[in-house]
């Protein structure tokens, strides 16, 4: 089996998030770079895949060399290779465009993607992938197993979950439960070390229409205060919660 | 404008705002009316009518309530399916027999599944997260949530058709009665190439998704064993329960009730965190519900900072106190 995961470079979690040139790009002054956390849990299940079936991993990411020590972390958790699409990341459907290139060339069967990415949180080029490369395509994944060429997996659905059968070739679009938060590998030395000499290949983009523009960011407007209340006196939360923010 | 003269400029056009309207069991939830509601304000904006897709149900009242002009109803067998492709080509059909230039879906688990395809396939420029109307029609730029619900972006939509994913209340409910139109659709679909075997729900509880109100606990609660007072407190205001992430970590209650960044967003009308410090990617996912409270014994917890009413104190104290105020006041109010 030969298995593509996509990874996204996106600010850590706590990064502070501002923007410069007129609030239109992000200030990545400062800010330290993660593989992003949906990532990461279908990165581990690839490395499971490796080990336990003899799959081949490649990771892959649409950007700049910027993200080449996003790419090389996850060659450090144990990917094979790595591919870099050398080109800003312009929006979903340019960056499944690109990723749809790769997979028709390289023959993949498997296509794993977090969910979404915790920056522009679009979720939608695992589905856009799929649809351009006419794959089977599973949302929300919490669970996935293949057998030859069949797939069982189970998906999240508002106030439960659903267990679905079906073929390779497929794009997941997963998250938590794919693997559990524990079973996250972090990358030893000996990765580090070995991630240095496994090949990583930089291949140009193809030309593809851009679909949407991002114009600019704004913040929320400032909070008030909190309004503490005394906790020997809980009747005004009831009293506020009903008069004041009329949410009871 | 006189309302002929109108009417021809639509007729010249015969563009349509297409909206999905998932049901279940026949019933439509808060976020498909929620969509429709939208789509009416969206569809009055561009001046053109408001068509509804949904399937599988003969009920049709609430659409009718909420703004819809047109309804389509599928009943394709092969819309059986799991496989939110064919649910694409469904929609897909519809967008090129209504000629919709604007399609828009909720962001429930169906919807968020299905959208990108669809957009895939038509070429259309993609919004997801979308959380008002659009600020501009030409150049057509509309504001969303970005950064896990910390910044918003405002997005231009290029193409002559677009796709946008309406955040979850957002929008809110608006009703708008109007006579529809409803009409059987059955384009011709392929058979879905992923199977369903089962399906579990927790049945009879209210779900993060569609709850209005979400009680949420934390390690400040010390033990699974003390979870009763949360489901009471959730029971009495008929809300759903939650959970910060080191408490699913721990096991002591389900991932399925895990808030914050890489579990279930929340954006509900209000959130109230007992014993959660309010860790910054806890606020990242529960950040977009409207009013939040805090109970937290420790003053300096970030997450008095988020909320919008606090009580400083112990948990065990207060919150059977608040469970017997609310009594009170739904026994007043009843």
């Amino acid at each position: 089996m030969k298995i593509l995961v996509c990874i996204s470079h996106v600010p850590d979690t706590t990064s502070k998030i501002n923007f410069t040139e007129g609030d239109s790009k992000f200030d990545t002054n400062g800010v330290q770079f993660v593989i992003n956390p949906y990532d990461e849990f279908v990165l581990t299940r690839a490395m499971w895949f490796k080990e336990k079936q003899g799959a081949t991993v490649t990771v892959i990411n649409v950007g700049t060399a910027a993200t080449e020590p996003t790419l090389r972390k996850a060659l450090a958790i144990g990917a094979d290779d790595a591919i870099r699409i050398n080109t800003e990341a312009i929006d979903g459907y340019f960056v499944a465009k690109q990723l749809a290139e790769v997979v028709k060339n390289g023959a993949y069967d498997l296509v794993l993607a977090g969910r979404e990415s915790i920056d522009y949180n679009g979720g939608m080029v695992p589905g856009m992938l799929a649809a351009i490369l006419n794959f089977n395509f599973i949302n929300a994944c919490i669970g996935l197993d293949v057998d030859g060429s069949s797939v069982t997996a189970s998906r999240e659905i508002d106030g439960g979950k659903e267990s679905l059968s079906t073929n390779l070739p497929l794009v997941i679009g997963g998250q938590k439960g794919i693997v559990e938060e524990k079973d996250l590998r972090i990358p030893n030395m000996r990765g580090i070390m070995m991630a240095r000499k496994k090949p990583l290949t930089i291949v140009e983009p193809i030309t593809v229409e851009t679909t949407t523009a991002s114009k600019n960011f704004e913040k929320p407007a400032p909070k008030g205060a909190v309004k503490l209340v005394d906790a020997d006196n809980i009747g005004e939360l009831v009293d506020l919660l009903h008069n004041e923010a009329k949410v009871i | 404008m006189a309302k002929d003269q109108r009417q021809t400029t639509k007729d010249q056009n015969k563009m349509s705002v297409l909206v999905f309207a998932e049901s279940s069991e026949g019933k439509f939830k808060k976020s498909a009316l929620e969509v429709v509601s939208y789509g009416k304000e969206l569809a009055s904006q561009m001046q053109t009518n408001l068509v509804v897709i949904t399937a599988f149900t003969e009920d049709t009242t609430e659409l009718s309530k909420h703004g819809a002009e047109k309804i389509l109803i599928g009943k394709s067998a092969n819309l059986k399916t799991a496989d939110a492709s064919i649910w694409a080509d469904f929609i897909v059909a519809a967008s090129n027999q209504e000629n919709a230039n604007i399609i828009v879906f909720d962001s429930s688990a169906n919807g968020t599944y299905v959208a990108p395809m669809v957009a895939a396939k038509l070429q259309a420029g993609f919004a997801s997260n979308v959380v008002t109307t659009p600020n501009s029609i030409a150049p057509f730029t509309i504001k969303r949530k970005a950064f896990s619900n910390k910044v918003f972006n405002f997005t231009e939509i290029k193409t002559d058709k677009k796709v946008i994913g309406l955040a979850k209340n957002s929008f809110g409910l608006k009703e708008n009665p109007t006579e529809s139109t409803v009409v059987e659709f059955t384009p011709e679909l392929n058979e879905g190439k992923i199977k369903l075997d089962t399906v579990e729900k927790s049945s009879g509880k209210v779900t993060i998704a569609d709850a209005d109100i979400v009680v949420s606990g934390g390690r400040g609660l010390k033990g699974p064993e003390n979870w009763g007072m949360i489901e009471e407190l959730a029971d009495v205001l008929g809300a759903a329960t939650a959970c910060s992430k080191p408490v699913s970590d721990l096991d002591w209650r389900p991932h399925s009730e895990h808030v914050g960044q890489t579990g279930k967003p929340v954006a509900a009308n209000l959130y109230i965190a007992i014993g959660i410090s309010g860790a910054i990617q806890h606020l990242a996912g529960i950040n977009s519900s409207k009013v939040k409270v805090v109970i937290n014994t420790d003053p300096e917890a970030p997450f008095f900072k988020a909320a919008d009413y606090g009580i400083v104190g112990d948990a065990f104290e207060v919150v059977p106190k608040l469970i017997e105020k609310l009594k009170e006041f739904k026994a007043q109010n009843a």
